[in-house]
């Protein structure tokens, strides 16, 4: 028995479905009973009850492709910060591509405090922190573009179903968009004027995330500020 | 003492109007920091207090951390314009322990163990005190926590009940509090049915003790209704706009 409609705002503790049921994402089960562990919006599909969340914080999960920031070096490797509740490490090995030498060589040169990064979650659990890696093609510094914040709660939005979100706005706006899955997105432009109108969907799509007829709305006002502005 | 002054009147109403199980009136916001990862504001009658969440974040200093769970902590404080003669900003014997014992209310509803070697923030800032703040703080810090995306088994609501002048009354302000012969602040997760606080001052028989309960107990469901409210508010809000813009 499901006790609320598709898609309609749950909070945490509400009892969602009462039965033989799975209990999803931000859900939890009591006996027979699912009930919200977090504010969203609760989806029942099939048997799995779940509640997409309207803010989370970003766990590191192997595989996620994420935009950090440098912020210390140790004598391995650097700690970088993912925008998550733990710091994440590389390791000079990782990024150098030769074996490392700590006598030789300096990390600084590669990369160094402040710097912003593109890569991927090679390994985490509960009881060590994030490891990143740098060593697949497209990975690593980054050198240009502008950066956005979003919850990380709003990424799958921002993405659309069948990436149908993100593919408008690559090209509506022109622009080169990186999403990194812990909330902070790099986008590269022709010009600067073409990746704030990207920011601006971007920003738009995060405030209204649980609306529906969300890509349309925002291609149309893609096109409309494009021909205002550029 | 509480011969001195009438707490409740001739037609049975006490002394800022309410009848003996009316809660005062009650506004509640969420979303109203934006550099805490969860905030929320409440005025309760004269009581206003804000709360700020911060984390799941990295534990300072370190080895505080706990291998198997987060760790919650609460700060609950007194702004030394609170109250009518000015308190002393430094944190007093009372605001120590209303922060343990608000930690204490909270951390059952609270999914801890999801987030191992991490730390959860509660900062609760009472901007004006009129009884009933370590309640009011309560409910204000579960909103907060909502709001902040934290995995929560329940919201957790708290409502004092007590007795003034021989009667059994609900959400006592400060002037019944003080003068008043009993004060029972209740804790309550609504939708699993658990007390996670329950303090007592003053004087009940057992009788009297469980009416008490029971009549904090149907506050806290009156207040967790406000707070789901409250926590669906922000978000109602943008759809309501974007659907009436759709329709011009």
């Amino acid at each position: 028995m499901f006790f609320f409609e598709n898609r309609q705002i749950v909070t945490p503790g509400d009892l969602l479905a009462e039965g033989d049921y799975i209990a999803g994402n931000n859900t939890y089960k009591d006996g027979f009973r699912i009930y919200a562990s977090r504010l969203g919006l609760v989806e029942y599909e099939g048997r799995t009850v779940q509640v997409v969340a309207l803010n989370t914080v970003y766990i590191p999960s192997p595989g996620d492709q994420v935009i950090g920031k440098i912020e210390d070096l140790n004598v391995n490797g650097w700690v970088v910060d993912i925008n998550s509740p733990y710091k994440a490490i590389l390791r000079a090995s990782d990024a150098l591509n030769k074996p490392f030498r700590q006598q030789k060589d300096d990390l600084t040169s590669f990369l160094d405090i402040g710097d912003l990064i593109l890569a991927k979650v090679l390994a985490f659990d509960r009881t060590i922190d994030p490891i990143l890696t740098i060593k697949e093609p497209g990975l690593g510094k980054i050198t240009q573009g502008q950066i956005v914040r979003v919850s990380p709660a709003k990424i799958p939005r921002i993405i659309g179903r069948k990436a149908s979100m993100i593919n408008m706005l690559k090209r509506e706006t022109e622009c080169k968009i990186t999403i990194g899955q812990n909330g902070i997105i790099l986008i590269s432009g022709p010009s600067p004027e073409h990746e704030r109108l990207a920011i601006l969907a971007i920003e738009k799509i995060a405030q209204e995330a649980h609306t529906s007829g969300l890509t349309d709305r925002i291609a149309e006002m893609i096109r409309k500020e494009k021909s205002a502005r550029l | 003492m509480s011969g001195k002054i009438r707490l409740i009147d001739e037609n049975g109403l006490r002394v800022d109007g309410r009848k003996p199980n009316e809660l005062r009136p009650i506004k509640m916001e969420v979303g109203i920091l934006s550099n805490a990862d969860g905030s929320a504001y409440i005025e309760q009658g004269k009581s206003k207090i804000l709360a700020a969440v911060y984390g799941p974040r990295e534990v300072h200093p370190r080895h505080l951390a706990l291998p198997d769970r987060a760790l919650l902590r609460c700060r609950y404080h007194m702004a030394p314009f609170s109250v009518e003669e000015r308190k002393s900003p430094a944190p007093s014997r009372r605001e120590i322990e209303l922060s343990k014992v608000i930690k204490e209310a909270l951390e059952p509803a609270v999914f801890l163990e999801k987030f191992p070697r991490t730390s959860i923030d509660i900062f609760i800032e009472v901007l004006q005190a009129d009884g009933g703040t370590r309640c009011a703080g309560t409910t204000v810090a579960a909103l907060a926590l909502a709001d902040a995306g934290i995995p929560m088994r329940d919201l957790v609501v708290a409502c004092a009940a007590g007795k003034v002048d021989g009667v059994l009354v609900l959400d006592l302000n400060d002037l019944e509090d003080k003068e008043g012969e009993a004060d029972l602040p209740v804790a309550y997760m609504p939708n699993l049915g658990l007390v996670s606080l329950l303090q007592m001052d003053g004087l009940l028989t057992i009788e009297e003790f469980k009416q008490a309960l029971n009549l904090a107990i149907e506050g806290c469901k009156q207040i967790y209704k406000l707070q789901k409210e409250a926590l669906k508010a922000k978000y109602i809000a943008i759809k309501e706009e974007v659907e009436t813009c759709l329709q011009s």
